[in-house]
């Protein structure tokens, strides 16, 4: 056999395919993952991930969408990956990476495979939460929990008011899992970069090509043009370049779009930091070598003396109620911020100052600065109607709701000088507040050393299907 | 002068979060050309944006010129991380509405 007098190569080129950049947020778009899956790719993987929904979701314990679209994404990545025999792989499972969130997934898997009938396949999953009494350990035996983006050092004061923290995993625990043949894993809380990264190491390409195999992959079509969320791409890692090439009939991948998506959520477009190192982009060079596909070399990576894992953790402020009215009477538009104060003082006749109270009153004014706040270039140029937004956040529920319908109702009763209109100052659409999720807030924005990598990511082994 | 706003000649400005605490505004051009000639132009810098915007210098994180995507980038600190109570752009997702009406210096690039 002529096969048998090769020398044992290891892959000339690892191909990977990403259906969607925030699984389980939106859909993915079913067609251009067909084509995806139609190109036989090696590994079909997603991050499921995103700080971007607040800290609501790591707060609570809960995903921002419903269990039924993360069984449409899963199942279509699930079922081809088992056609396929390829491994799939999700990192930050429901949102949030918490340890519930892939216990759901986990279950999700299970499920499907009983449903479809699939053969026995190894499932393997990893943990990202760390308890804040093992961080508090840390922190008693000299740890300096470092903060990011502006935070302080992380205290006691503020670990006692977080309520759950997630570490986010590097490559480790996803390369610990594939090296035991697992054929779908669920990633606690990662680095969405290293959900692809990581199956490329394992098989022994170059760090630098992974990671930026991840970084330019992790959005699924945000490095395609035009836009449109969603579809499929497909990246490719070869000895010394990434090529990557949209799946959508009328999506290509640009030295522009690809270019362009380097600096996409991040502040700096070059560098790109995870557990481990920095990927440094600064050099990259970008050919387009077909109409849909871009090739890209040149991407470095440096390791960083120091192990370093970013956490991120919730704290609770409140319970939360919200109101609404509208304004339309232009003299009290310009005086929309003395209907305010009134409301204001009735709640502090009640319940008194905000701080000693212990509450919080928001009011978020739609016609003037309602979207950007202090940023509002035309502040003083309010539109002909106003829509304020009453937010209530208290220790209670009852006291929650209080605040807010005094804090909305009581803008009713505003006593303006000169107004005409005396029968009430402001439009119910409404006249309620409602319940809305409690208020959190995000606490832990921070990194903590590690002896090692593994350290915070337990990995388990189990089996689906029959 | 003769000038043209920002959002006849840049092919993508947007905003969006960068982690919990930083905004990062793009603002991309389809021609190296013109991508150039708004960089020279200078309405673009630390100095005018934090006029735009009203905020302090300090308050910009980052101001990169990426030459490899047309693109001119800027990251600002948040005001309080996103989500906090009374946050009303969570994603980060509208801020970049007052870029869209810069004038720029027409001569070369129209």
């Amino acid at each position: 056999m002529i096969d048998s007098i090769k020398p044992p190569l290891r892959m000339l080129s690892l191909r990977v395919i990403c259906p969607n950049g925030h699984l389980g947020f939106a859909p993915i778009r079913v067609e251009s993952f067909r084509l995806g899956v139609e190109a036989r790719p090696d590994i079909i993987a997603a991050d499921s991930g995103s700080d971007d929904v607040g800290p609501i979701p790591l707060g609570t314990d809960t995903s921002t969408s419903p269990r039924a679209w993360q069984v449409h994404d899963l199942e279509h990545m699930l079922l081809a990956s088992r056609k396929l025999r390829v491994p799939m792989i999700i990192g930050s499972a429901g949102d949030t990476g918490a340890d519930s969130r892939v216990d759901l997934y986990v279950d999700i898997i299970k499920d499907l495979a009983a449903k479809h009938g699939l053969s026995e396949f190894k499932l393997g999953y990893f943990y990202s939460e760390i308890g804040k009494e093992d961080l508090r350990r840390r922190m008693r035996a000299g740890e300096t929990v470092a903060g990011l983006e502006g935070y302080d050092a992380l205290t006691d004061a503020e670990l006692d008011a977080t309520e759950r923290v997630v570490a986010m995993a590097g490559v480790h625990p996803f390369i610990k899992l594939l090296d035991a043949s697992a054929d779908v894993i669920i990633g606690g809380r990662s680095s969405d970069s290293c959900v692809f990264a990581a199956p490329a190491i394992q098989r022994g390409f170059a760090e630098a090509n992974a990671y930026y195999l991840g970084k330019v992959l992790e959005c699924a079509s945000f490095c395609a043009e035009p836009y449109g969320g969603k579809e499929t791409v497909l990246g490719e890692i070869t000895e010394d370049a990434v090529l990557v090439t949209a799946m959508h009939p009328d999506q290509r991948c640009t030295v522009a779009s690809v270019a362009g998506h380097a600096m996409y959520e991040r502040s700096n477009p070059y560098f790109e930091q995870v557990a481990g190192g920095t990927l440094d982009m600064s050099q990259c060079r970008y050919e387009q070598v077909a109409a849909k596909t871009t090739r890209v070399t040149g991407a470095r990576f440096q390791r960083s003396p120091e192990f370093r894992v970013k956490l991120e953790g919730a704290g609770k402020i409140g319970e939360r109620y919200v109101g609404m009215v509208g304004i339309r009477d232009p003299y009290t538009i310009a005086h929309v911020d003395e209907v305010i104060g009134w409301a204001r003082d009735k709640v502090r006749e009640r319940f008194g100052e905000e701080k000693q109270g212990g509450y919080g009153l928001h009011y978020t004014i739609y016609g003037r600065d309602g979207v950007m706040g202090e940023l509002e270039p035309l502040r003083d140029r309010p539109a002909h109607e106003l829509c304020i937004l009453v937010q209530g956040v208290a220790p209670s529920a009852e006291m929650a709701e209080e605040i807010c319908m005094i804090g909305t109702r009581q803008m009713f009763y505003a006593r303006l000088p000169e107004v005409k209109g005396s029968a009430g100052s402001v439009a119910f659409a409404l006249d309620e507040v409602l319940r809305a999720s409690p208020s959190y807030r995000w606490t832990v924005n921070h990194t903590l050393r590690c002896d090692d990598p593994l350290e915070l990511f337990p990995t388990h082994m189990t089996s689906a299907g029959i | 002068m003769k000038t043209r706003r920002l959002s006849t000649l840049a092919k993508t400005i947007r905003s969006k979060n960068a982690g919990v605490n930083l905004i990062t505004f793009d603002i991309i051009f389809a021609e190296r050309a013109v991508y150039e000639k708004v960089k020279r132009s200078r309405v673009l810098t630390r100095e005018t944006v934090s006029q735009l915007y009203r905020i302090p210098p300090e308050r910009i994180a980052d101001f990169v010129e990426f030459d490899p995507a047309n693109a001119i980038k800027f990251t600002i600190y948040r005001s309080r991380p996103s989500g906090s109570p009374g946050d009303p752009d969570i994603f980060g997702a509208q801020q970049y509405a007052p870029l869209l009406d810069i004038e720029v210096p027409a001569e070369g690039v129209d």
